[in-house]
């Protein structure tokens, strides 16, 4: 299971970097949305992987802290997904304000000189 | 009365968010409620700054026992719950922020609030997130507060819209957004590590890590020194700074000056925090030291190349970054205090500089610049000298001339560290110190960290002086015209600068009181967890 998360999340954090390298803002914004998922998926990992435990204390399962997942990556990835949806979003309205401003979804506003 | 006194640390962030969720209600056209609210809320906010900044130094009686204040949220034992410290470092940060937004504000009612839609709002979360940022003892917190601030930043920056502003803000979008990424995944390691994101509690279990956890934790001690050296535009992480402060509307720009400190900041938080554990590499020691010079180069190669004002003013921001980077890494403790000191200076004075060029290039047209760019390159006169040498001489400078032309010379003091202003009382401490540190601080080391202040401080003067005749004697311009709302703010910032300089005594000996406190780990830690700090003791 480590090693299918491990692959996943660097896949994921690799197409991410190659994308946000690009010079179209669409990639960029593609790019930064794999990133994050990227890193959503490693906080997750960060609080040790479990199967079939839950974050949440169980009356009917006691209070033995060793059958439950750590709750707080998990929060913390809540968070990060709430933050990274919302600065998507604007950074959506900034790369569209950009197409209607310079005619081009170049990052630089221009296309490069070179062909 | 001390029962509600004792809820004081929470104000500074409460204030700006109910104030930014009351400004969103009244419509765009009713200003003046609009601007009395939000003068009212940053003016509080500064109230509450001062008072803690009393409060932390015992002049005032505090409403905690101690040095150090813990308002644990929802009364939650700290190392569960989330708490927020005042220390005098963050009193002091406190206390600038508002000084420097009340002033921001004030030069934005007069006419850049209308820029745009949402001016207020924005500005208000940004200094939650600004307050939020320096008042928080967890490290996830931390990353909440940047977002918030940064998010508000993002829309401060695109204020006014065009196409600059959009490319320019692009970049800084970008730029922050990867750095929040990584900021992430800095967080979650050292949670993994260690199991807490208390700041405090995260000082105390990295000096017990051994092996591969300590690996792991210094990888992300590192990542998260890169996240704040990215903030703090250090030397190559700071491309970005000129255009975009350059392109943001002139309060923005000068409310901006004190978001490259919050890296600062952050970066001698945890630098002080992780110092009994040995902190990794981006926190302290040779290594922070040669990247705080390299900025100071690359700020200083900027400022001379730069042909517009507002790009020098974003290199000078680059090159007092760098100053202080150099002196947290300097060997030993002794700079901290006065590295304090030059940091409030030269906040106030960047975010005056701002006002003040946009104040004096106004009327100007871009193709002057380049005019004059090319006259000077190619040796050519502008225009004849005087057509009537007999006439009689002088001109009547007019009140708004004036005022500009000393506020111009103030900043052009303060920001390169000449005498008598508060950036050279800045300065001088800081080499003095430097060149008294303990003697295992190499005296190469001394060396070149004055070499790179004083140079840094001659290209200032030798750019500043340049544009400043470039703009100043530029003799077929009109007089700008200036309303007192917007002179105001710009005159109390200089004052305080100047205030800053006669009051070196007491604020130097509150800076070095700042330094000790914070060195002193086992006060901060020990405050936040007196019950860890009993166990440990036993």
């Amino acid at each position: 299971m480590e090693i299918v998360l491990a692959l996943a999340i660097g896949i994921l954090a690799g197409s991410g970097i190659y994308l946000l390298l690009r010079p179209r803002t669409f990639q960029v914004i593609m790019g930064l949305s794999l990133l994050g998922y990227a890193v959503n998926l490693f906080i997750f990992g960060m609080g040790r992987l479990r199967t079939g435990a839950a974050p949440v204390i169980d009356a009917a399962r006691g209070s033995d802290p060793a059958l439950y997942a750590d709750p707080v990556p998990q929060a913390l990835v809540l968070t990060a997904i709430v933050i990274g949806f919302a600065t998507t979003a604007l950074f959506l309205v900034v790369l569209l304000a950009s197409r209607g401003l310079n005619g081009t979804d170049h990052v630089d506003g221009r296309e490069s000189e070179k062909p | 009365m001390s029962g509600w006194l004792q809820h004081l640390p929470i104000l500074p962030v409460l204030l700006p968010l109910f104030a930014a969720a009351l400004l969103l209600l009244p419509s765009e056209t009713r200003r003046r409620s609009r601007a009395a609210m939000a003068l009212a809320a940053t003016l509080a906010q500064l109230a509450a700054a001062v008072a803690l900044l009393g409060m932390a130094d015992g002049r005032l009686p505090p409403a905690w026992p101690g040095e150090v204040a813990v308002y644990a949220l929802g009364n939650w034992a700290p190392p569960f719950g989330i708490v927020l410290v005042v220390d005098r470092l963050a009193a002091v940060m406190l206390t600038l922020t508002a000084a420097l937004a009340l002033a921001a504000l004030i030069y934005s009612l007069a006419r850049w609030e209308r820029a745009g839609t949402h001016f207020l709002p924005l500005f208000q979360l940004l200094l939650m997130g600004l307050n939020g940022a320096f008042l928080t003892g967890d490290l996830f917190n931390l990353f909440v507060f940047f977002e918030v601030l940064l998010a508000a930043s993002y829309g401060l920056v695109l204020h006014g819209s065009g196409a600059a502003r959009v490319k320019a803000g692009m970049h800084y979008i970008v730029v922050n957004l990867v750095a929040s990424l990584i900021f992430l995944i800095a967080a979650a390691i050292i949670y993994g590590v260690t199991g807490t994101l208390n700041m405090a509690e995260l000082a105390q279990r990295a000096a017990m890590l051994g092996g591969h956890e300590r690996t792991l934790f210094d990888l992300g001690a590192l990542l998260l020194g890169i996240v704040f050296l990215v903030k703090a535009a250090a030397w190559p992480l700071n491309f970005w700074l000129p255009a975009a402060y350059g392109a943001a509307a002139p309060p923005v720009a000068g409310v901006f000056a004190i978001l490259t400190k919050v890296g600062v900041y952050a970066l001698l938080r945890f630098a002080t925090l992780f110092q009994d554990a040995g902190a990794p590499a981006p926190f302290g020691g040779d290594w922070l030291f040669y990247s705080g010079l390299a900025t100071i180069a690359a700020g200083t190669v900027g400022v001379l190349a730069a042909q517009k004002l507002v790009r020098v003013a974003g290199f000078l921001v680059i090159v007092s970054s760098g100053t202080l980077l150099a002196a947290f890494g300097f060997a030993g403790t002794s700079l901290t205090g006065p590295a304090l000191y030059y940091l409030v200076s030269s906040v106030l004075a960047s975010g005056a500089f701002y006002m003040v060029i946009e104040m004096a290039e106004r009327g100007r047209t871009a193709s002057a610049d380049l005019l004059a760019v090319s006259f000077e390159a190619f040796g050519l006169q502008a225009r004849e000298e005087s057509e009537h040498p007999d006439e009689m001489g002088g001109v009547a400078i007019p009140a708004a001339m004036a005022f500009l032309g000393l506020a111009f010379f103030s900043c052009v003091l303060l920001l390169t560290g000449l005498p008598p202003f508060s950036g050279f009382v800045g300065k001088f401490a800081l080499i003095a110190a430097a060149i008294a540190a303990p003697p295992d601080a190499p005296l190469l080391h001394a060396g070149l960290f004055g070499a790179a202040l004083l140079l840094s401080g001659l290209a200032g003067v030798v750019a500043l002086s340049r544009l400043g005749i470039r703009v100043f004697w530029d003799s077929e311009r009109q007089p700008p015209r200036l309303q007192w709302a917007e002179a105001g703010p710009v005159a109390g910032l200089l004052l305080l600068c100047t205030a800053l300089a006669f009051g070196a005594g007491p604020a130097m000996s509150y800076f070095d009181a700042t330094a000790r406190s914070l060195h002193d780990v086992q006060v901060y830690a020990g405050t936040v967890l007196p019950a860890a700090e009993a166990e440990t003791a036993e």
